[in-house]
């Protein structure tokens, strides 16, 4: 009963987030709670036997995705004034329940690898099996989707590329 | 411990239904383009939560391939969002959506 428990408690996690994050007026703090809620969604896709998509959800979604947000953030707001802008947001109050949460995720997942092997949930479906089908009757996804990040890859520089000459000469 | 507590599926796939509501909801109601893709984030993000459990619930990796497609078009879509949203940026000068209404303002 005690998986239960830690499933429903990141459920909860994860609610909560999604609301706060969806509510935020500034959008830094929408970002933390929204990587607060991807790695709820992580710890549950551990809970439910699939460790490899949890790995993939912190390494792609909270890491990298999220990573991108956080230069467009960056991005925008260049100036001293931006500076002072942040620096006002950035209250130590703003960090305790992104710490609260944090800190409930985090003991979750010791208690999850302290416990070992014994935290069998149902059906686990490890990185092995995952790879076999991966490469093997949906190799033509991979295909697509290789060419769909091909374009989004394309797509992205030549829009962020146009942003920068536009930046340089509208300050010189 | 040879019992083994699976946890609903059904659950699950609420938990991914109300996430995928609350991220349609800030699509409708944010004015903020940034906002705006982070809900659209939220709703892939439950989508790809509803393949895992329903994936898990059957035993099949099936489930786990559809969340990396999922991640590849995610990856994709806010690569070019971005871009897009600094692109309005230089041109209308702010990221509310409203003032982009008109193909010409």
């Amino acid at each position: 009963m005690l998986e239960l428990a830690l499933f429903y408690l990141a459920a909860g996690i994860s609610l909560v987030s999604t609301i706060l994050a969806v509510t935020r007026v500034n959008a830094t703090h929408a970002l933390i709670y929204l990587i607060i809620s991807l790695l709820a969604s992580a710890i549950i896709f551990y809970l439910v036997g699939a460790p490899f998509a949890a790995v993939l959800e912190v390494v792609i979604y909270a890491g990298a995705i999220m990573v991108l947000f956080v230069f467009v953030i960056m991005m925008l707001n260049l100036s001293p004034a931006g500076e002072a802008i942040e620096h006002r947001w950035l209250q130590p109050r703003m960090w305790i329940i992104p710490a609260l949460f944090c800190t409930l995720l985090l003991a979750e997942i010791t208690y999850m690898l302290s416990r070992g092997d014994n935290l069998l949930m149902g059906h686990m479906v490890g990185p092995k099996a995952v790879g076999l089908e991966l490469f093997g009757p949906y190799v033509l996804a991979v295909e697509i989707a290789s060419m769909l990040l091909l374009a989004g890859l394309v797509g992205a520089f030549h829009l962020g590329r146009r942003y920068l000459t536009e930046l340089r000469e509208e300050t010189s | 411990m040879t019992e083994v507590v699976v946890i609903p599926m059904e659950h699950g796939l609420l938990l991914a239904a109300i996430l995928f509501l609350i991220g349609l909801l800030g699509v409708m109601v944010r004015r903020n383009i940034l906002l705006i893709l982070m809900s659209l984030e939220i709703m892939l993000s439950a989508c790809g939560l509803a393949f895992i459990v329903v994936g898990a619930h059957w035993g099949q990796a099936d489930g786990q391939i559809m969340f990396m497609l999922i991640l590849a078009i995610a990856a994709a879509e806010v690569s070019v969002g971005l871009g897009m949203l600094l692109q309005v940026h230089i041109r209308i000068g702010t990221l509310d959506i409203d003032l982009a209404s008109r193909m010409r303002g």
